[in-house]
């Protein structure tokens, strides 16, 4: 009993992560329709950009991320601006192209400047602090953490889309970038602003994940199946789904390892495929 | 009466096809104008190149003695222009509040607000919390109106208000128009019905292939005479 539910509990705090990584894919898709396949590679470069300011800068922790959150935004704006945007049209294929490129440039330039080492954000010890609930059940502070940054800003990016100036904005963009600008609305803003508050999330998830694992120049793609399959397995219609989907490839993943190391991930594939199969809308799908 | 807009041989382009070709238009202050002419004369590009939706050169739009040709769509709403969309077009993940609360993005002050819309069109008052899209055809156009209303624009631009409703819908949304421009607004309307488009109008303009075929005054001008210009017939 005790066993079920630690997977259960682990499950979740490790979905946490992984429903973080997917929120950014999951508001870059809703609002410009645009499949970001640089979306890990964007990951794995904030973790970079935060060792910089940590390891060569040797800022304080605290003041590190806080430039982090800022970096990210103006990076994510700039991007979008002048890049995505360019290839931002109801032909999915260049924008396909470009991300994938952005990708494989991104990839090398982190192996060039930082060598190919895994390396990971030193947070005294708080990465390795728990608390023991109940017998076998131990939770690690950092996923806890995890857990209550991924809900809190569920909840914020559902109230931004859902009650603010800026939501209607984004929501109406998605439908008919065309007539928006009858509104006042610039859409090529709008877009950059979207993948601006996109790349803040990354940032969250990329400081989250540096503090609890090695990362290497290389890990994007696999960063980017994970988000890729919480944002199918919660459906595109809002960011619980996502929440849910992130949760769901967590607890399915955990169970796996319980059975046998090697086969926490492909669980969570398994689980991913069966849900493509039985429920292609996700568990959530949009209502309206 | 001194120009709100004024065109000046307006060419407009959809690539390589020239849709307008030298289009003289101007609208006076408080003036409703009609756009009449058979599908494809270009009415609809016409509308789309002032709002800005297709490119122009700068001095071939003249907005109250600003050139304003080619400036963003965005950046057009915001100096009092407003185009209700032809086929409405409203967005279908927003209720109808949203939709109208959009409408006031660009934030000129004026006399419309919800309140105001909602006592031009009872109707969508209670519906307000409902997905644009899911209301009847005549009430998404009052939508589509309110929404274009919510700008506070001087300048209304309606496109085919009328398509696909019933006649007696058609006859109340054109009833609410004599209340939107009493306080000095200015309209350009597009209409398919000829009668229609005269009645509500001061002056017309019968386009025909990308061309200003006749104009004048709407009260004043023969059948005969706007027939022979919305075909193309020599008689």
């Amino acid at each position: 009993m005790n066993t079920l539910i630690n997977i259960i509990v682990q499950g979740v705090l490790l979905g946490a992560l992984y429903g973080l990584f997917a929120m950014g894919q999951s508001l870059v898709f809703g609002v410009m329709r645009l499949t970001n396949t640089a979306h890990g590679d964007f990951i794995v470069l904030l973790v970079f950009v935060l060792f910089a300011l940590t390891g060569f800068a040797h800022l304080p922790l605290a003041v590190a991320l806080i430039l982090l959150l800022g970096i990210a935004f103006g990076a994510g704006y700039a991007v979008q601006y002048a890049i995505l945007n360019r290839v931002s049209s109801r032909d999915p294929l260049p924008s396909l192209i470009v991300t994938f490129g952005l990708s494989i440039v991104i990839q090398n330039v982190l192996q060039q400047v930082f060598s190919a080492d895994p390396r990971s954000v030193a947070t005294g010890s708080f990465e390795s602090q728990s608390i023991t609930v109940a017998p076998g059940i131990t939770l690690g502070y950092l996923p806890l953490v995890t857990l209550a940054a991924t809900v809190v800003l569920a909840f914020a990016m559902q109230w931004l889309f859902g009650r603010t100036p800026l939501g209607r904005a984004f929501r109406a963009t998605s439908d008919d970038r065309e007539i928006v600008q009858l509104m006042g609305v610039s859409y090529r803003r709008t877009y950059a602003l979207a993948m601006g508050i996109a790349f803040v999330l990354i940032a969250v998830a990329a400081a989250l994940y540096s503090m609890r694992t090695a990362v290497s120049p290389t890990d994007g793609p696999a960063l980017l199946l994970y988000a890729f399959e919480a944002v199918i397995i919660g459906g595109m219609g809002s960011f619980w789904g996502t929440f849910l989907g992130g949760m769901a490839l967590g607890i399915a993943q955990q169970a796996g390892f319980y059975f046998d190391p090697g086969w926490g991930i492909w669980l969570g594939h398994i689980v991913f495929l069966a849900v493509l199969v039985i429920r292609p809308q996700g568990l959530l799908p949009k209502t309206a | 009466m001194s120009a709100l807009l004024e065109t000046r041989g307006l060419t407009a382009f959809y690539g390589d096809f020239q849709a307008l070709f030298g289009i003289d238009v101007t609208v006076a202050q408080g003036e409703v104008i009609a756009l009449i002419g058979s599908n494809g004369a270009g009415k609809s590009t016409f509308l789309k190149s002032v709002a800005g939706l297709l490119r122009t050169r700068a001095e071939q739009i003249v907005y109250r003695g600003e050139p304003v040709g080619g400036a963003a769509a965005a950046s057009i709403v915001g100096k009092g222009i407003a185009l209700v969309p032809e086929g409405r077009r409203l967005f279908a993940s927003l209720t109808v509040e949203e939709n109208l609360l959009l409408g006031a993005y660009c934030k000129r002050p004026g006399r419309w607000n919800l309140q105001s819309i909602y006592a031009l069109f009872p109707a969508l008052q209670e519906r307000r919390h409902h997905a644009a899209t899911a209301l009847s055809g005549g009430q998404q156009q009052m939508v589509a109106i309110g929404r274009a209303l919510m700008s506070n624009p001087d300048l209304l631009m309606c496109d085919e208000l009328s398509l696909g409703l019933a006649p007696v819908i058609v006859r109340e949304i054109y009833a609410a128009l004599p209340a939107i421009v009493a306080d000095g607004m200015s309209a350009i309307v597009v209409e398919q019905d000829v009668q229609l488009a005269r009645r509500v109008s001061s002056r017309f303009y019968c386009f025909q292939e990308g061309r200003v075929s006749l104009s004048g005054l709407s009260a004043q001008v023969s059948d005969e005479a706007i027939t022979q210009a919305y075909f193309g017939v020599v008689t």
